[in-house]
């Protein structure tokens, strides 16, 4: 079903927050000691931090249905018996507004990781209690290149979608759960007269024509086929690419797409909770066994992640990517290597 | 059917399971027989297939299951002392609960491709434990099998694992063999001596066989060099992977070779398969 | 756009092709401009792609310690805040003085690009320099800044370029109550996702393995879970650089999250500085280091309680 578009004025966006978060937990992207963070928001909070107008948050929305670290279960130990005293929690419904398309894109990557045979329980239950509010990108970074990845910047795929057009604020719902929201922000929604409104298309032409622009927007795509798997697993470009890699992690962690993660147990002296954290590939630890490592190097480690993202991932899901484009990688790593590097060396080009 | 209590959906939520036996079976293995609390398996399996065990606080980690699923009393799993967890299993004693959770991975294609085949088992090590599951098997379902011969090697006397079941009770059946050798000579030894693959070549097999081969990577490498030489294809061959595992269904991304993960889309692969993935294992 | 990127072209153009070094650590330039990683020139040809600018933030030395088991000779570029570590690492036998050519260049501080995305300058196509003033050619049009306003933290009080006191700040933190600090510090390290950026680019942090780790050493872990363990993470950290930080600012410059971990390692150092005197490790002996040795002019461990007035 098509939905209709609304709007509203953008300086009652505080007013649609606030009602918003009456009813369910809102999250927003919101300054923190310089950097941008999805942020949850009440009644109490000083809506002066909400940035809308800076484009990617620190870490990416994955945060949201795929937190940091995620209690699984809790025991006691007495003697020799163990006591299951409680598994996973449940999430409050909640929406997060200000989902730029890639982060948007990149849920779509974790459906099919987590929602395969067996479903992830805990992302399910996150996925299906959020709302995500996507926003069009009004001013690209030099660093984004989801275009390349078929994700259009200036109409971003989620339950809402949502326009800054000068002084209005566009919402057009883009599923069952993004209609029901929109129902409930009835009071403060004004439904437009157009299918598209003219301050809404124009947006939009701005938006590619710039998507159009951007430096990174032509990367190739083409060597990256499951067939290629072999030949590109042993290019020898890995050694080279991987040179300035020190296996830090912080690729993975601001990743919106990364899901790799570890079960650890925390021993609270109460009892012993178990839970999982983000983990990755680029550590040594990750795939270290009591009798030895696969990966005994960082280029491997290195070789890992792109290949997952380029060749693996795409082998097992229909050909998606699991890169989003979002460029994270590409402005926070220590060291400068990052996914466009490998793609340009790899695709065949020197990257610089 | 499931005997343990807990209703969580959560595949990495696990059930509580109790140890009721365990047995020496070496000076670094033994076999940890395991019931849900009330008796009975905690889950059913097919052979090849693994499971999570955990002693929360100390650590968990995937091991294959040894015994057959034709047993439906208890599960068992012969574990070697090689790290934080295994140690202090090797301190518990009966009675000891522990956290389980599975099954995982694939499993040997014990009803379809195996079925009405002549086996040939090879083992290595410790390498005989995810292989006896399947031998059980076979030997609860006889008639659905030809022949079968089982060639199990270890380091020596002292390290072959389940050596009561392999003389007594495998070696006493009807159209089955066992053959076993160790690396060394030693006192009070009087079978074969040397590597599992120089006794494979050896014994020298018909090639209409299919082989199931599990041990240290090394032997597994020279076996299938061993077989080649005796003309099997590597499509006639399964062996079984490990590979370093926290979630057991493929979301915690690190038991990948290529694209394919070991504890979803293995740990049971045929070897031409995992020819055809990176060498990254 | 540096005065002095020619010349360290030339310099390390000479020291391959004399044969003086193996190789060269350096930085290979980025089509972006500014995100030049360092690399490893192993003949003049490929100094081609060599760069050397106000991006080349990172320090060298760590990566040189990497090259260690390399045959040959490295030649490696030291900016002037990248020259106490080499020495800790020279001084811990982490890098072997003998198969290094160590050279010295100029700087005049580096650039910080989120102080620049900071200023709300977007869509960075082409930066130019001219004078004191970066100009700064965008998606956006072309914007301009003067390059004081976006210099790394650790270059605003480097001695080589500011002239202004980098304990200014650490005094000003020492004037809060310890309920401000505690406040502070819990509103800062929440953001810390445990990426470890910090630890593996630090000089200093270079343990076969990390405590952190290390499954047997009861502190593994990788998560934050909570409060206790962002502050144990960084202040066992904090102390385990406790002498041997040299405020090479890596630990500031790569956190994703913009962390200020700068205040943490200067409180100790000028603690260290006031209680043992001035941390200098070009020339001390491994052993002798301020936490590292005794004497009877050290000062009490009392003095922590005179110092705060607390009992
Ligand atoms: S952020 Fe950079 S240095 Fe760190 S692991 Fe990723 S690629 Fe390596
Ligand atoms: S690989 Fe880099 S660009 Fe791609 S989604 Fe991850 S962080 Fe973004
Ligand atoms: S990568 Fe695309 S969708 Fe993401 S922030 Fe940039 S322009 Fe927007
Ligand atoms: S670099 Fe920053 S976010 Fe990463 S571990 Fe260090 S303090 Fe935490
Ligand atoms: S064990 Fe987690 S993906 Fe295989």
């Amino acid at each position: 079903m098509e939905h209709r578009v609304y709007s509203l004025p953008k300086k009652r966006m505080g007013e649609l927050f606030g009602l918003i978060s009456s009813s369910r937990q809102l999250f927003l992207p919101m300054e923190k000691g310089g950097q941008f963070q999805f942020s949850r928001v009440d009644e109490h909070t000083d809506l002066e931090g909400v940035s809308l107008d800076r484009l990617l948050t620190a870490g990416s929305a994955k945060e949201l249905f795929f937190p940091q670290t995620q209690q699984i279960a809790a025991f006691r130990r007495r003697g020799k018996e163990i006591e299951l005293t409680s598994a996973e929690t449940l999430t409050s419904a909640f929406v997060a507004f200000g989902v730029r398309a890639c982060d948007a894109r990149s849920l779509e990557v974790l459906d099919r990781a987590f929602l395969g045979t067996p479903r992830d329980t805990m992302y399910e239950e996150k996925r299906s209690k959020g709302t995500v509010v996507t926003l069009a990108c009004n001013e690209p970074e030099e660093t984004c290149f989801c275009s390349v990845f078929s994700i259009d910047a200036a109409s971003p795929k989620g339950d809402v979608e949502t326009w800054i057009a000068g002084d209005t604020l566009y919402w057009r719902p883009g599923s069952e759960k993004g209609a029901e929201l929109t129902q409930e922000l009835d009071a403060l929604l004004d439904p437009c007269s157009e299918e598209e409104p003219e301050g809404l298309i124009q947006l939009k032409q701005q938006i590619r024509s710039i998507i159009g622009k951007l430096p990174l927007g032509r990367l190739s795509l083409e060597q990256f086929r499951p067939e290629a798997l072999q030949e590109l697993f042993d290019d020898p470009a890995w050694q080279k690419l991987s040179e300035p890699c020190i296996g830090c992690g912080t690729c993975t962690f601001v990743c919106p797409t990364c899901q790799c993660f570890d079960i650890r147990d925390f021993d609270t002296g109460e009892g012993v909770q178990r839970f999982r954290c983000w983990d990755s590939c680029m550590y040594s630890d990750f795939t270290t066994m009591a009798h030895g490592n696969p990966r005994t190097s960082q280029v491997e480690r290195f070789r890992q992640r792109f290949m997952h993202k380029l060749v693996y991932y795409p082998a097992n899901h229909d050909g998606l990517y699991s890169c989003a484009g979002c460029g994270r990688c590409v402005s926070k790593c220590p060291n400068s290597m990052n996914m466009v590097k490998v793609m340009k060396t790899l695709g065949g080009a020197q990257h610089v | 059917m499931s005997n343990c209590s807990c209703n969580s959906t959560n595949a990495l939520v696990p059930t509580i399971g109790v140890v009721t036996d365990i047995r020496v079976d070496t000076p670094d293995v033994k076999t940890f027989r395991v019931t849900g609390v009330q008796g009975g398996l905690c889950f059913d399996y097919v052979p090849g297939q693994c499971a999570m065990l955990s002693i929360p606080g100390v650590g968990e980690a995937m091991f294959s299951i040894t015994s057959s699923p034709t047993n439906r009393e208890y599960m068992e799993f012969s574990i070697k002392k090689c790290g934080i967890l295994t140690d202090w299993l090797h301190e518990i004693e009966p009675g000891q609960q522990v956290a389980i959770r599975g099954p995982y991975g694939n499993g040997f294609p014990v009803d379809t491709v195996l079925k009405g085949r002549d086996l040939l088992f090879i083992a290595g090590g410790i390498g005989l434990a995810p292989l006896r599951s399947v031998i059980n098997y076979c030997i609860d379902n006889r008639k659905d099998y030809g022949t079968i011969d089982i060639v199990y090697g270890a380091r020596s006397a002292e390290d072959l694992v389940h050596i009561d079941e392999l003389k007594t009770y495998w070696n006493s059946l009807e159209n089955v063999s066992v053959h076993l050798t160790i690396d060394n000579p030693q006192e009070g030894w009087d079978g074969h001596v040397g590597f599992v693959p120089a006794y494979v070549q050896e014994l020298g097999f018909d090639v209409d066989r299919t082989v199931l081969v599990c041990g240290p990577p090394i032997m597994i490498k020279f076996t299938l060099a061993s077989l080649g030489e005796l003309g099997f294809e590597k499509s006639q061959v399964y062996t079984t992977m490990e590979l370093k595992m926290k979630c057991g269904i493929g979301t915690c991304g690190r038991c990948n070779i290529g694209s394919k993960y070991v504890c979803k889309d293995g740990p049971v692969f045929r070897c031409d398969e995992l020819e055809s993935l990176p060498a990254e294992y | 756009m540096h005065n002095s990127s020619c010349t360290v072209k030339e310099t390390a153009r000479k020291i391959l092709e004399s044969g003086q070094a193996e190789r060269l650590l350096g930085w290979e330039q980025d089509s972006s401009g500014y995100n030049h990683a360092p690399a490893v020139f192993k003949s003049a040809g490929e100094l081609d792609r060599f760069i050397y600018d106000r991006f080349c933030g990172s320090n060298l030395s760590k990566l040189l310690a990497r090259l260690r088991e390399a045959e040959g000779r490295t030649a490696v570029l030291l900016k002037a805040c990248d020259r106490e570590s080499f020495n800790l690492l020279v001084r811990e036998h982490r890098i072997d003085p003998e198969q290094v050519h160590r050279v010295d260049i100029e700087c005049s501080g580096m650039v910080d690009i989120e102080k620049l995305r900071n200023k709300g300058i977007k869509g960075i196509r082409e930066i130019t320099e001219s004078g004191d003033e970066l100009h700064i050619s965008t998606l956006y049009g072309e914007k301009r800044c003067r390059s004081e306003e976006v210099l790394l933290e650790k270059c605003l009080s480097c001695p080589a370029v500011s002239s202004a006191d980098a304990f200014d700040a650490v005094g000003q933190m020492e004037e809060r109550s310890s309920l401000e600090r505690y406040e502070f510090w819990k509103e800062a390290l929440s953001t810390c996702i445990r990426c470890n950026a910090c630890r593996n680019s630090c000089p200093v942090c270079t343990c076969e393995q990390c405590i952190f780790d290390n499954p047997r050493s009861g502190t593994a872990g990788k998560a934050s879970a909570d409060f206790f363990e962002d502050q144990h993470f960084h202040l066992v950290r904090v102390f385990h650089a406790a002498g041997r930080c040299t405020d090479c600012g890596e630990c500031t410059r790569v956190c994703p999250q913009g962390i200020p971990l700068y205040l943490l390692n200067r409180k100790v150092i000028k603690d260290i500085n006031e209680l043992y005197g001035e941390l200098s490790l070009e020339d001390k002996e491994l052993g002798k280091g301020a936490l590292t040795s005794f004497s009877f002019q050290d000062a009490h461990p009392d003095i922590i309680r005179k110092r705060t007035g607390d009992q």
